[in-house]
């Protein structure tokens, strides 16, 4: 077996190459400039937007998100944050694909909980019925029980992406066994989506194995959002090469030299 | 004059307009949107011919920032 290589390493989502394994969202940047800046910097080439309803009344010339990031250089995700049942989510996917001219891949996020923002199962489970019935591409979060990544797998889901932690909460990789579980038994591309708060997060994911991270508020509250995007675009880089690498063995409390023992001097 | 409500909210539009005619008093030409009318998409080829009466519920939304 050869060394991996380096850059024949993609992602593939529903047929599609994409060089970049770090997704990122569009959400609680101070302005578009800043949005634009952070993703160009995070070379994600999936991002994620949310779908509502226009300002009545506004400024003609108020700007609009998509003019800072064309769907002809982007891929554009459309979610469904802030929806809490099945209905909800289909109808605003449905509303997503006229918007986006038709295309069809999408984030169902269902949510369970507007403390926790745990995902609701059994409604993400019935919306991604529909939606794969009603021929659209689902990316899905979810818990991080592989039982329902399977399910969701088995319904025909693109990809499954369990929390590493609560959304927006920044506390990371909380359960890696689970996560390995998932992958383990996977045969659709796994994202870590959510609860990454720094770098080395998004390191541990990947050399877990995860396909890919999606992450939003790691990069968009950090101090400096664009450094911030740099990094998170290395580690996620790292992880993937520390992954295909494959790491050494551990030695629990069993020290091994890296210099020779022989020829000392003393 | 129909009285319709958009995005929850009543608005006024004169008799016999189309979505097409609602888009251009909204300022929303040529940005991307998409519109539900009474619960079912109005895709974009058929914003000129859906004629808009009293009561009727739209939905006009945009994509914006989100994770």
């Amino acid at each position: 077996m050869g060394t991996p290589e380096k850059s024949s390493d993609s992602l593939v989502i529903a047929g599609k190459v994409y060089r970049s394994r770090l997704l990122v969202g569009t959400g609680k940047y101070r302005d578009f400039a800043e949005t634009r800046a952070a993703i160009d910097a995070s070379g994600a080439q999936i991002v994620t937007v949310a779908i509502r309803r226009v300002n009545i009344g506004q400024n003609a010339n108020e700007p609009n998100l998509l003019d800072s990031l064309p769907p002809s250089q982007f891929t554009i995700l459309p979610n469904t944050a802030g929806c809490y049942n099945a209905k909800d989510a289909v109808r605003t996917l449905r509303l997503a694909r006229e918007l986006l001219d038709g295309r069809v891949l999408v984030k169902l996020e269902v949510l369970a909980d507007e403390a926790t923002l745990f995902p609701n199962m059994p409604e993400t489970l019935i919306a991604a019925k529909e939606l794969v019935a009603d021929g659209f591409q689902v990316m899905v979060y979810c818990s991080d029980d592989p039982i329902q990544a399977k399910a969701l797998e088995e319904i025909g889901c693109v990809a499954v992406m369990p929390l590493a932690s609560l959304i927006g909460s920044g506390m990371g990789i909380l359960n890696p066994w689970n996560l390995e579980i998932i992958l383990d038994r996977a045969k659709v591309p796994v994202l870590v989506d959510a609860g990454i708060g720094t770098a080395s997060d998004a390191a541990i994911a990947m050399e877990l194995g995860c396909d890919g991270v999606l992450m939003n508020t790691a990069i968009a509250k950090a101090k400096h959002p664009v450094l911030m995007a740099s990094a998170m675009k290395k580690a996620v880089e790292a992880g993937r090469e520390a992954f295909l690498a494959g790491r050494m063995p551990k030695k629990i409390y069993q020290a091994s030299p890296s210099s020779p023992t022989e020829g000392k001097i003393a | 004059m129909p009285v319709l409500q958009i995005n929850g909210k009543p608005q006024t539009v004169p008799p016999d307009s189309s979505v097409e005619n609602l888009i251009a008093t909204l300022n929303l030409e040529g940005k991307r949107f998409a519109i539900e009318l009474n619960g079912e998409i109005v895709p974009k080829s058929r914003h000129a011919l859906t004629t808009l009466n009293q009561g009727d519920k739209l939905e006009v939304v945009i994509a914006v920032g989100g994770g």
